[in-house]
């Protein structure tokens, strides 16, 4: 049997013009005609000579850091972007989800949105009419179809927009990281749509920072790093792959948060107050512009990408700093880390007029296992928490 | 949808319009016009009687100060019908072109996230302002019979043509615009002053003959839609279109259609890169 999809030595070059205003303005171009061409034009390779093969019915997980190339190679498979080198045959529908609720409108009712979603996403008028019903009853917003999309709570919109997607039957199904936001109830609801749809033979390419979400529904993996494959194979070989990778690069000292923002100094240590573990944790931010911060929080995950906790840290000491002052340090204690044992990473959630969004990765600690009496359950059956707990047996 | 067998990304796959991929999104065209219709009439009381009242507003303005002020001639008919007559087919271009242009990056969150063939969005933006021009058409019918114009039968035949070389005139330079607008965000202040330019530069208040150097009737018949006012206003008044200056007029539509698609289809690759 053929393979359903063929991507064939992919690249996608991207040229960064070091430009101040962001967008390319008819004046610069006017201004420089005359000179050579000062503007410092970089080439970036955001993929390099990717090439894989799915079968029908296989789903494939795509996994690697921030910036490594998935979203770019979504985006060229789904043909919103053209790739600069190679070749991609498609045998069979391809549907691409890499965003729910593309073209909602918020001026538009729920049902008008329904079907100007379903038509870009490439269903039919008439598949859409066939299975409004459905699409409606999975959504669970029946009673606010002729309400204009704007007095929707978010998590009605995304409801509505996950259930659209929900009911594409494409042979191949691109996702990209949808799962990342909802609750976790309706996160659960779609992970199992999902596993249906590969169930009934559809091929499934899947991006997500959740491993755990991965190895539940793709049994091969490919990994991504700065633009090149790096390994492919069974999805558990390539987490572990994926795990060493993200550690090894893990001491990063500066990160850049978005233009003209930057954090530095980013340390997390591990430290032991008495036989207990504690994390000790600063960094700075530094900025060009002073711009204040509405959130900021530590976050941390364990192997398998999924949030364990978070320390929220604002404060209206930092409110009036960041409001203030364009540096700054941020520095503190955790004191207490109830966590099975394992390896756990941090990240940071920043809220600002630069940016808004997770950086992960930014550090690495190790939790020992308890000293016990008895041999331990295994972790994978503790879930997250070690409880400090205290209990006697008395005989009666 | 139905689609090949087999479909190829290719890096050097050719550019040419693909007319068969687009017929399979057909539908695209008919969501993208409902939705942009839908929207611009949401939470408007007046709603669709906007797409009337605009051009009999600017037609009793334009009759007051040109009509019976400056008494410019208006070749036999009643100033309103002749103002009117022309207006209609000029805000198909002026409407459409503003919203063609402006298209792509209004829509750019969509681009960025599905395919679809990109010309659907610049041709949608041109079919809504031809569904104001349907509103506003029976306004013109009412206008006709208060006036008691006649019209010729031939109409028929003039008045879709002149529909068909105002949209596609008017297709040609918006796509051109969209696609520019999208690499350089100057053409968003370049569009409306361009519009306004070409208002005067088009009999749509005046009739060529008018017009004291014989020259600057060559300027005017540059813009594709000379032709189309032109032919429009023939069954009404009777005077038929200069014979070269319509040539050029349909030549210059033709040119900016062929160059405008294409130039669109060219860079079309790259609208998510830089939306």
């Amino acid at each position: 049997m053929k393979p359903i999809l063929e991507v064939d030595n992919i690249g996608k070059k991207f040229q960064i013009a070091h430009l101040a205003g962001g967008y390319l303005s008819l004046r610069e171009r006017l201004v420089n005609l005359g000179r050579a061409s000062k503007n410092e034009v970089e080439d970036f390779w955001a993929l390099r000579e990717v090439s894989f093969q799915a079968q029908p019915g296989q789903s494939i997980g795509i996994i690697g850091r921030n910036g490594a190339g998935k979203s770019t190679l979504l985006k060229v498979l789904s043909r919103i972007t053209r790739p600069t080198t190679g070749k991609i045959v498609m045998r069979g529908r391809i549907a691409s989800l890499l965003e729910v609720g593309t073209g909602f409108h918020p001026e538009l009712t729920g049902s008008e949105n329904i079907f100007f979603n379903g038509s870009l996403l490439g269903m039919k008028r008439k598949e859409i009419v066939a299975q409004f019903d459905e699409i409606v009853a999975f959504s669970g917003v029946e009673k606010f179809l002729d309400t204009p999309l704007k007095h929707y709570s978010s998590g009605m919109q995304l409801r509505l927009a996950f259930s659209v997607a929900a009911f594409l039957e494409p042979e191949i199904l691109v996702i990209d990281e949808v799962l990342a936001v909802g609750d976790s109830e309706f996160q659960k609801k779609c992970l199992g749509k999902m596993e249906d749809v590969s169930k009934s033979g559809k091929t499934i390419l899947f991006v997500s920072h959740n491993l755990s979400a991965v190895a539940q529904l793709c049994t091969h993996s490919l990994l991504l790093d700065k633009g090149q494959i790096l390994k492919q194979g069974q999805t558990n070989e390539i987490i572990s792959a994926y795990n060493d990778l993200t550690m090894a690069a893990g001491q990063t000292s500066n990160v850049a948060i978005a233009n003209g923002m930057q954090l530095s100094q980013a340390r997390f240590e591990l430290i032991s107050e008495g036989g207990v573990p504690q994390l000790q944790f600063s960094f700075s931010i530094q900025q060009d512009q002073v711009n204040v911060l509405s959130g900021l929080a530590l976050l941390f995950y364990n192997n398998l990408n999924e949030r364990v906790g978070i320390v929220d840290l604002r404060s209206t000491r930092l409110f009036k700093i960041s409001s203030t002052h364009a540096n700054y340090q941020v520095k503190g204690r955790v004191t207490s880390l109830p966590l099975i044992e394992g390896t756990y990473h941090m990240g940071l959630y920043i809220a600002s007029n630069l940016f808004q969004g997770n950086k992960y990765h930014l550090g690495y600690f190790e939790i020992a296992p308890r000293p016990q009496e008895i041999m331990p359950y295994p972790a994978r059956d503790r879930g997250y928490v070690e409880f400090d707990a205290s209990f006697d047996i008395i005989a009666e | 949808m139905q689609l090949p067998a087999e479909q190829i990304i290719d890096s050097t796959r050719n550019r040419w319009l693909d007319l068969k991929e687009t017929w399979r999104y057909r539908e695209l065209f008919y969501f993208f016009t409902w939705r942009d219709i839908k929207i611009k009439y949401k939470q408007t009381v007046l709603g669709f009687l906007w797409a009337i009242l605009q051009p009999l507003l600017m037609m009793a303005i334009f009759t007051f100060f040109f009509g019976k002020t400056l008494k410019i001639p208006s070749q036999e008919v009643p100033y309103p019908v002749y103002v009117f007559s022309g207006l209609l087919i000029w805000n198909i271009f002026s409407v459409g072109l503003t919203n063609a242009a402006n298209s792509m990056v209004n829509n750019a969150l969509i681009i960025k996230k599905i395919y679809f063939p990109r010309l659907i969005i610049p041709v949608s933006s041109i079919l809504v302002a031809l569904f104001d021009f349907v509103m506003a058409f029976i306004l013109l019918i009412a206008l006709f019979i208060y006036y008691q114009q006649p019209i010729q039968w031939t109409a028929a035949w003039y008045w879709p043509i002149a529909l068909v070389v105002a949209s596609f005139g008017t297709l040609g330079l918006g796509a051109w615009l969209a696609a520019l607008n999208v690499k350089y965000r100057d053409f968003r202040y370049v569009i409306p002053f361009l519009v306004q330019v070409l208002f005067f530069l088009t009999p749509v208040l005046y009739p060529v003959s008018m017009l004291p150097h014989p020259l600057l009737k060559y300027v005017v018949a540059c813009s594709p839609m000379y032709a189309a006012i032109e032919l429009f206003r023939f069954p009404i008044t009777g005077v038929a279109p200069v014979a070269d200056l319509l040539v050029i007029s349909l030549a210059s539509g033709f040119i900016l259609l062929i160059g405008g698609v294409l130039y669109f289809k060219f860079t079309e690759d790259f609208f998510a890169d830089l939306a």
